[in-house]
């Protein structure tokens, strides 16, 4: 592409990806683009690889072939889907929250007045005032996810990834974060979210990227959760199979385009219609880490 | 002539060996408290223990080469509880063993090493000496490598507290954020070691844990805040190097297992009559309030 861009229009961009474990793959060759300023919802069954894209995004798991490549500058929030959060740490409330401060003052840096006041702000907007000084081990389930959500605003990222933030949360919480992502989304941050509720994604969120371990389809939601792609999706071969041919390698990779006919139509079409930038690259199997190890084709 | 001077202060300044083994363990726990606090938050409240006789044979190889010379002795303990830090960090980061398997193993096999190291040239009373210290034997050399070790410690909690609160309390997150996570697990690793090794020479391997983890234990009762917590854990331990340091002199009893079992007496309270202790979280009547 030869058209100067001021910035790059994507967030992030994913090159014939794939994430996995041991020699499965989790997420099978995705490509695309995540343009900035987007609010996406990530959907897809159980097992269909939703937490662990969002782990290669953060770069806690490594591509097992492909890349991942993060506009420069950007800084990530990501609210996991199991918190590794030891409630029985001797914290208070507003401690939590203030790990958020860590992206903008680093190890070393002190927390400001005007810090204080942000973290004050923060407790207010997901509706915790009075919650600062209590212990992180006395709240609810609902407040402790919104005490995350309030270190997610402290960290005042360009991008922010939620794996399943409305698990076990009660219609009303729902609302107000939901209210509080729309926020996000207004401020042209980048975010992406795990939802399970199709009606919350088709109510909310204006992309969606639905997955079965290779993607099934990404763009409009409108387009995505069609009833064709859903049953596409529910039908995904959940179990891993050992005995399933090896993925990749010189001239392989081209018997299981058809996995990847539906998604790539859908990007040129997405392109053509809305100006969005897609990286198409996914047709070259071929993995330009030669070190990278084989994966299993089927899963 | 027993008034409270006398009985509380003239036997650290009648005697300089009494002031020194005050300094000495003062010291100490100015740095080993604290990190017997995180230590307890990690719940790695035992390996402590492991840690201490992971220490052991290279102590005795210390022992064994320069006879009872406490410089050796001190850089043998710091050697061998790094490799068996090291070693147990790694299994359980390569393999699917966890960290308290391989620790268990790689100090078991440390401590059966350091005693027969010990047996093959030393008597019962040297390895006593290993094994229980004495606080009361501290030489110039000895309160300057823990004084080293306590600036050490105290300069690293401080310029890694936010990475060391953080990895503590959730560690994913600050694998998010940084890539400080690893790195810290390992210096605070370190750290413990450092800080056996500095309380071995004073009270011995087994004691050395001692002054570790009772005053972390106990300022669990006493505050829900870290940084109060660590505060209180280096109060109770100081205060049990006096305490304990007074009741060795007066009752002619060994300094080490009387500055521990004062320890453990703070601990004792603090479990009954902490604000957290079971007397105000159980026993007392409930009364509630309207919100
Ligand atoms: N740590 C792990 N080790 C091995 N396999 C894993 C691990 N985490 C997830 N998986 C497997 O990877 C697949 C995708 O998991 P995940 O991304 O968590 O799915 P979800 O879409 O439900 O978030 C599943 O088959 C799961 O069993
Ligand atoms: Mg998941």
């Amino acid at each position: 592409m030869l058209n100067k861009a001021p910035a790059a229009p994507n967030a992030v961009e994913f090159a014939d990806l794939t994430l996995g474990y041991g020699s499965h793959p989790a997420v099978h060759h995705l490509s695309g683009g995540v343009r900035r300023g987007s609010l996406t919802a990530i959907v897809g069954s159980n097992g269909s690889g939703k937490s662990t894209l969002l782990k290669g995004l953060v770069g806690i798991l490594k591509p097992m072939s492909g890349a991942i490549s993060m506009a420069a500058g950007q800084r990530l929030a990501y609210l996991p889907q199991q918190s590794e959060l030891d409630r029985s740490f001797p914290a208070r409330v507003l401690d939590l929250v203030a790990l958020g401060l860590w992206s903008r003052r680093g190890l070393f840096g002190r927390h400001s007045k005007d810090d204080k006041a942000r973290l004050m702000t923060a407790l207010s907007a997901v509706g915790l005032e009075g919650f600062e000084d209590r212990a992180i081990d006395t709240l609810s389930g609902g407040q402790l996810q919104r005490a995350l959500f309030a270190r997610v605003l402290v960290q005042d990222a360009d991008f922010i990834l939620l794996d399943e933030p409305f698990n076990a949360i009660d219609a009303k919480t729902v609302a107000d974060l939901i209210a509080l992502i729309g926020r996000w989304h207004g401020e042209s941050r980048t975010v992406m979210v795990v939802v399970h509720d199709l009606e919350l994604v088709r109510q909310h969120f204006p992309d969606a990227l639905l997955l079965a371990r290779a993607p099934v389809a990404w763009g409009k939601t409108g387009d995505v959760l069609h009833p064709e792609n859903l049953l596409k999706a529910r039908n995904f071969r959940e179990p891993w199979d050992d005995s399933a041919p090896w993925c990749g390698g010189p001239n392989a990779g081209h018997d299981h385009d058809h996995d990847h006919d539906h998604i790539h139509d859908h990007q040129h079409h997405r392109q053509r219609d809305h100006g969005h930038h897609h990286g198409h690259a996914a047709h070259h199997h071929a993995q330009e880490d030669v070190s990278a190890p084989p994966h299993q084709v089927q899963a | 002539m027993t008034g409270p001077f006398s009985l509380l202060v003239e036997p650290f300044a009648a005697y300089p060996f009494m002031a020194r083994a005050l300094g000495g363990a003062m010291l100490l726990a100015l740095a080993a408290c604290p990190v017997g606090v995180f230590l307890m938050l990690r719940r790695m409240s035992l390996t402590g223990d492991a840690m201490a006789h992971a220490i052991l044979p290279g102590a005795a190889a210390g022992f064994l080469l320069f006879g009872l010379d406490i410089v050796p002795m001190t850089l043998g303990g710091l050697v061998a509880g790094v490799v068996v830090a090291l070693a147990a960090g790694l299994v359980s980061r390569l393999t699917v063993q966890r960290e308290d398997a391989s620790l268990a193993a790689f100090y078991l096999i440390s401590l059966a090493l350091g005693v027969m190291l010990v047996s093959m040239r030393g008597s019962a009373v040297d390895l006593m000496h290993v094994l229980f210290g004495s606080v009361l034997a501290l030489n110039d050399e000895a309160l300057m490598l823990i004084g080293v070790i306590v600036a050490l410690t105290l300069g690293a909690l401080f310029a890694f507290w936010r990475a060391l609160v953080a990895e503590c309390m959730d560690p994913l997150f600050l694998r998010s954020v940084s890539r400080l996570g690893t790195p810290v697990h390992f210096l605070f690793l370190g750290l413990v070691v450092l800080n056996l090794v500095g309380g071995f020479i004073a009270l011995g391997t087994l004691l050395a844990v001692g002054l570790m983890m009772l005053p972390a234990a106990a300022a669990r009762f006493w505050t829900s805040r870290v940084e109060t917590m660590c505060l209180v854990a280096t109060g109770i331990g100081m205060a049990a190097c006096y305490a304990g340091l007074l009741l060795s002199f007066h009752a002619s009893l060994p300094s080490g297992p009387a500055i521990i079992l004062v320890a453990g007496l703070a601990y004792f309270i603090s479990l009954l009559a902490g604000p957290r202790g079971v007397v105000r979280q159980r026993a007392l009547p409930h009364r509630h309030r309207v919100a």
